[in-house]
């Protein structure tokens, strides 16, 4: 008797079960995400086994090799053709692997990279006790101005994890433009909100106020998910699929094998448009428009600067390129119904933006509402609804997020006794004490201002035009004014460093190491070059600018 | 052989570059780097000429495609040049006459600090001039224009530590821009009328065009060459340009500047064809120069500014000419290159005694000097003999062929515009008789103790005259050479006429008189000149000081009134123009602007208050917006 023979003396053989197809998963495809994830990760680890006093180095290693091969996969993955002749969607439909997703992760990826070096800066802060610090608090979780604190300084703590949280949020941000259905977009949300949040909390100095900031950031921005959520949930009622080409299908008006579950609300329009809405909103608060933009200054002024700089760069990135895909992928058949309202939305940001900034004291605040401004003109190319719009919001947020960088990075620099001296106040004369570190600032506000020869007028001027020639041209014309509004309060700070008495009393430019000097030259050039040379980069966005379906 | 042509314009342009970036490493060696790659300029302009020659007459326009300037939509400018047989007269003329300056120059700058500096100036105007000859379009063109205009505000406040040679620049400049304004408004009209500011499309449909569009083009292109070739009413600035080194004034009046005017309208020679009233006006502005320009070199005292008067007036006969149309056309291109050899030997001849005398520059202090200056003498005498039209030497020939031009030009017109041209041959032969004489002839009036020199002016004590180096006498050698011959050359055989008609064409006029009578009556002119100055100033002493003078006398030292009508008229209008204008700006245009800017803080005041820190508060406002934004997107579909 063979083995089978005899187990069939006590079993009878069941039914056999329905298989699970195993998920077909492009690993090649998605190296990117991956890569960055993997080494989050492996950063956990290295908090957990590696000795303290290695950590700093073992995960500034970790971030950057990762993010440099994550940016090589990129290229490779672009070079190969999956921007333009290959894309497709991977990941069971999940994610896609199209131009704008290309683009916009390689973005985000080097504004990583560069947020990351400005995040390992370790030499703007004099020693304490013996030990380099960072921008980071000694010990997170101590409560600030305790004795626990000032224990852990003395002991040398250093908050380490900010390393593989920022990899977790580029992760997050990798997949939200990338993310082909609805509960894709809302996992990759939550993945780069989360490590944000946190970050938030962890300056090492005015540390209530960065607490403040992340309790806030992160109450409204749970706030807005749920929105988000709620919004997915009706777009799910409406179209029987939280599929971004299944939902396209219905919008358009052919609906498939209706679920018998779902007849009642498939294809209810007011499922759709609340939804849509609703969703929209979500990514809205993102990206900071007006009415969902309140948390932006107080959030951007509290963070520890290094995580601000990378915030305003790379968060926008993500979450317009969401935006972009979801308005021109899954709702550019009920464009008649959300570009009067982004319109509106657009309006008042970039008006809003403009005319708070001009009462502004302090440079973070400043810089905040100003990207609050720039979130409106970008708005403007997504209201073109054309191939041109995609291509100049692209080459936009690639402009805009190293000029950010870069322009936060220099506030690290400005520091008196109570470490970063970001009242405007304090700014006066900085021209004359310190010209070069002046002159770089005056470059980003200029590009900012979107002067010509810098990289913020090639990229207003391509949003302006895809929006003029989407026959938004009224847009262009307040766009234009706000932009003269805006260009108000940049000269204002120029005028500010180079044409006022310094203070007495005013703050020192600490001697950054190679890492923040790197940051702000690589803002510098890409400043100049896609200010001086844009066409190769306009090119670039343009074969870039067309989504997989 | 046509991709030689940017190499001219290349190579003073990177001289320019080398010695105003190179710094004062290139002190010792500038003036040697500016002066070669002015030479070498003239080499590959040489080439290209014999290169010319050797094709048939139909087929001697090269044109050369740099790169697209300004692509946007239908305003397309190329960077494109054009070397035709129009251009390459001028492209000879510049760079050689203009390399002849450099070398005279490494002498006459020897000792100034700011030598190395001063050839890079000029090979900056070299650079612009070549630039605006050989554009193929207008906006290139004004590129040129532009430039000529930059060179020669740096180079006549070149010793700007001198006011009147700043105050002089600023006036060339401001003067310049009025004619300016007029080439920017006929190209700004060409590009309405014909869509197209090129050379070939512009005169490709004149046909079609009304008049009065062509005769206001004609006519700002006229304010243009005013402006450029001080032709009244935009004279004022060249005599006060006297203030930069002689060199300059050499260069701007022969070889680059001045001849820019005459250039303009000959090359737009099918837009003036077309507009027979401006036209008209051209040529009166012309005849009324030629005659403003000698009366007023007639007067003055001052060697270079009775030098500058007389340009002025041979300018006026070539603007005359060209307002002629196609019978002048020829003609004015052949007098000014005969005049920018002649004219050109003349600056250089009084640098030269400038140079030997002290910076001296009153030609009552000067007399007797041929004994002193042998070599200078004689080629300003040849320079002298061309410029009266001495019978055989250039300007001879050249200005005979305009006279009897004008007399061609038939009608009373004709008579009125020969009867100028033959009256300010006279006054050429007077007043340059009187300059010969002044200076070389008679007693010698600047030694100490004769006269009002006795009080040993400027600091300097008696001057003690003396020849020139060599490296400036040469050129002035090479220059009167040119000066004699280069109108029989040209004449011979009519080579000149055959050269340059298939770009300007030609046609013989009607003269009601012949060609013989108006050589006669141009040498009685000639010959009365040169008596009534010998009668004046080589028979009689030379007063030391001047003597009071006739009212047309005293009008013609002050320039006949120019600077105050100007002030007069101009300045003191403007002032009032200026001053309520001010006053509007300050009350209406600042008040609406500051009170936009007010308005906008004010209202940003109020906005940032909705910013008070409670998260609640920002959650509300979330939820609010959400609401609208979903009600809003309901609305949409509603409506």
């Amino acid at each position: 008797m063979n083995a089978a023979a005899v187990h069939s003396l006590w079993t009878t053989a069941a039914d056999p079960i329905a298989k699970i197809d195993a998920p077909k998963i492009e690993y090649g495809q998605l190296s990117p995400i991956l890569i960055v994830v993997g080494a989050a990760l492996v950063g956990v680890l290295v908090e957990a086994f590696v000795p303290r006093k290695a950590r700093y180095h073992a995960q500034l290693f970790v971030s950057a090799v990762a993010l440099a091969a994550a940016f090589a996969a990129v290229i490779a993955l672009a070079a190969d053709g999956y921007g333009t002749t290959k894309a497709h969607i991977a990941a069971m439909g999940a994610v896609a692997v199209d131009g704008p997703a290309l683009f916009l992760q390689g973005t985000i990826l080097l504004a990583g990279l560069v947020g990351l070096f400005t995040f390992a800066e370790r030499r703007l802060d004099p020693e304490a006790h013996g030990n380099r610090v960072d921008s980071f608090a000694a010990q997170a979780a101590s409560v600030p101005g305790s004795d626990s604190e000032k224990a852990a300084v003395k002991a040398g703590f250093t908050t380490t994890e900010v390393f593989p949280l920022l990899l977790f949020a580029v992760g997050g941000m990798l997949v939200f433009p990338a993310a082909n259905d609805l509960l894709t977009l809302f996992v990759a949300l939550e993945v780069f909100s989360l490590p944000l949040y946190l970050l938030c909390a962890v300056a090492r100095r005015k540390r209530l106020l960065s607490q403040e900031a992340a309790v806030k950031y992160f109450l409204l921005g749970a706030f807005a998910s749920a929105f988000t959520l709620f919004g997915i949930a009706l777009l799910y009622g409406y179209a029987g699929s939280v599929s971004y080409a299944t939902i396209a299908q219905v919008v358009d008006g052919n609906v498939p094998n209706v679920d018998p579950a779902l007849a009642d609300t498939m294809g209810n329009d007011a499922l759709l448009l609340i939804g849509a809405a609703m969703v929209v909103m979500g990514l809205l608060f993102k990206v900071g428009a007006v009415p969902f933009h309140m948390w932006t200054p107080d959030v951007y002024q509290g963070a520890p600067t290094p995580v601000t700089g990378f915030m305003a760069a790379a968060t926008k990135v993500a979450a317009f390129g969401a935006l972009l895909r979801l308005l021109y992928v899954v709702l550019p058949g009920m464009r008649w119904d959300w570009r009067p309202v982004m319109w509106a939305v657009a309006i008042l940001t970039m008006l809003g933006g403009a005319i708070v900034a001009i009462t502004q004291t302090d440079i973070k605040r400043l810089l905040a509402y100003s990207s609050i401004a720039h979130a409106g003109f970008i708005l403007a190319g997504v209201i073109a609804t054309s191939k041109n719009g995609v291509s100049s919001v692209l080459f936009y947020l690639a402009a805009y997020s190293f000029v950010t960088i870069g322009a936060f990075a220099v506030v690290t620099l400005v520091r008196d006794a109570g470490g970063e001296a970001t009242h405007l106040s304090k700014w006066a004369g900085l021209g004359r004490r310190s010209p070069l570190v002046a002159a770089v600032f005056a470059v980003f506000l200029l590009a900012f201002a979107g002067i010509p020869l810098t990289s913020g007028f090639a990229g207003k001027f391509a949003v302006f035009k895809a929006a003029a020639q989407g026959g938004a041209a009224p847009l262009v014309v307040i766009g234009v004014i706000s932009s003269a509004i805006a260009a108000f309060f940049y000269i204002r700070v120029i005028v500010l460093m180079f044409f006022s008495e310094p203070r007495p009393e005013g703050p020192t430019v600490a001697v950054p190491s190679p890492l923040t000097t790197t940051a702000i030259a690589f803002g510098v050039v890409v400043t100049v070059v896609l200010g001086v040379a844009p066409q190769y980069f306009l090119d670039l966005a343009n074969q870039a600018s067309v989504f997989v379906r | 052989m046509e991709n030689l042509i940017a190499l001219l314009i290349a190579a003073p342009l990177l001289g320019a570059a080398v010695l105003l970036v190179g710094g004062r490493r290139l002190d010792a060696v500038g003036h040697w780097i500016g002066t070669l790659l002015s030479t070498a300029s003239f080499v590959i302009g040489a080439v290209l000429f014999v290169g010319l020659l050797g094709r048939s007459a139909d087929d001697r326009t090269l044109i050369q495609h740099l790169y697209t300037w300004i692509p946007v939509e239908s305003f397309q400018a190329d960077v494109t040049f054009r070397l035709d047989q129009l251009s390459m007269t001028f492209v000879l003329l510049i760079t050689g006459v203009g390399s002849l300056i450099h070398l005279y120059s490494v002498g006459y700058m020897e000792h100034d600090e700011r030598r190395r500096r001063f050839f890079g100036y000029l090979n900056l105007f070299l650079a612009a001039m070549l630039l605006l000859v050989l554009a193929d379009n207008y906006l290139l063109l004004y590129v040129g224009w532009e430039g000529v205009g930059l060179a020669s505000y740096l180079l006549i406040g070149f010793w700007q530590h001198k006011p009147s040679a700043a105050t002089a620049a600023k006036k060339a400049f401001l003067v310049n821009r009025v004619g300016d304004m007029g080439l920017s408004i006929a190209i700004m009209l060409m590009f309405t009328t014909f869509g197209s500011f090129a050379f070939g499309p512009v005169f490709g449909h004149v046909g079609g065009t009304s008049e009065g569009r062509l005769t206001a083009i004609g006519l700002m292109l006229l304010l243009a060459a005013c402006g450029k070739s001080a032709q009244v009413p935009l004279q004022s600035w060249l005599g006060d340009a006297m203030e930069g080194p002689t060199p300059v004034s050499a260069l701007i009046h022969a070889a680059t500047m001045v001849t820019a005017g005459v250039y303009l309208i000959v090359r737009s020679s099918a837009i003036f064809n077309a507009a027979p009233d401006a036209q008209l006006v051209v040529t009166v502005v012309g005849g009324v120069t030629l005659l403003f320009g000698a009366i007023v070199g007639c007067a003055k005292d001052d060697i270079k500014k009775a030098l500058a008067g007389s340009t002025m007036s041979q300018i006026g006969y070539m603007v005359l000419a060209a307002g002629l149309g196609p019978i002048g056309y020829v003609f004015a291109i052949m007098h000014l290159v005969t005049h920018g050899f002649f004219k050109a030997g003349l600056f250089l001849g009084a640098g030269s005694v400038m140079h030997g005398m002290n910076d001296e520059v009153d030609m009552r202090r000067y007399g007797g000097l041929r004994k002193y200056m042998p070599i200078t003498f004689i080629t300003f005498g040849l320079g002298y003999l061309a410029i009266i039209g001495f019978p055989g030497l250039s300007g001879f020939f050249s200005k005979d062929k305009i006279i009897e031009a004008a007399f061609a030009k038939g009608g009373t017109e004709g008579w009125i515009l020969g009867g100028a041209a033959l009256v300010g041959a006279a006054l050429t032969a007077f007043y340059m008789t009187r300059v010969m004489l002044m200076t070389f002839f008679g007693e010698e009036r600047w030694r100490t103790g004769s006269g009002a020199a006795a009080d040993g002016h400027d600091g300097h004590g008696e001057p003690h005259p003396h020849e020139s180096p060599g490296i400036m006498t040469i050129p002035m050698m090479v220059l009167a050479v040119g000066s004699v011959f280069a109108g029989f050359f040209f004449n011979l055989g009519d080579r000149f006429l055959h050269w340059l008609e298939p770009v300007t064409g030609h046609s013989e006029g009607h003269s009601p008189v012949s060609a013989l009578t108006v050589t006669g009556a141009t040498m009685v002119c000639l010959v009365v000149g040169v008596a009534v100055a010998w009668a004046q100033y080589g028979r009689k002493p030379v007063p030391a000081a001047a003597p009071r003078g006739s009212l047309l006398t005293r009008a013609a030292r002050r320039d006949l009134l120019q600077d105050d009508f100007n002030h007069v008229v101009l300045v003191r209008g403007g002032e009032h123009l200026t001053r309520s204008l001010v006053y509007v700006d300050h009350t209406l245009v600042d008040g609406v602007v500051n009170g936009t800017a007010a308005s906008f803080g004010g209202l940003s005041g109020r906005l940032r208050r909705l910013q008070n820190g409670f998260a609640r508060s920002y959650a509300v406002s979330m939820f609010g917006g959400a609401a609208l934004l979903v009600a809003a997107t309901l609305l949409m579909r509603a409506v």
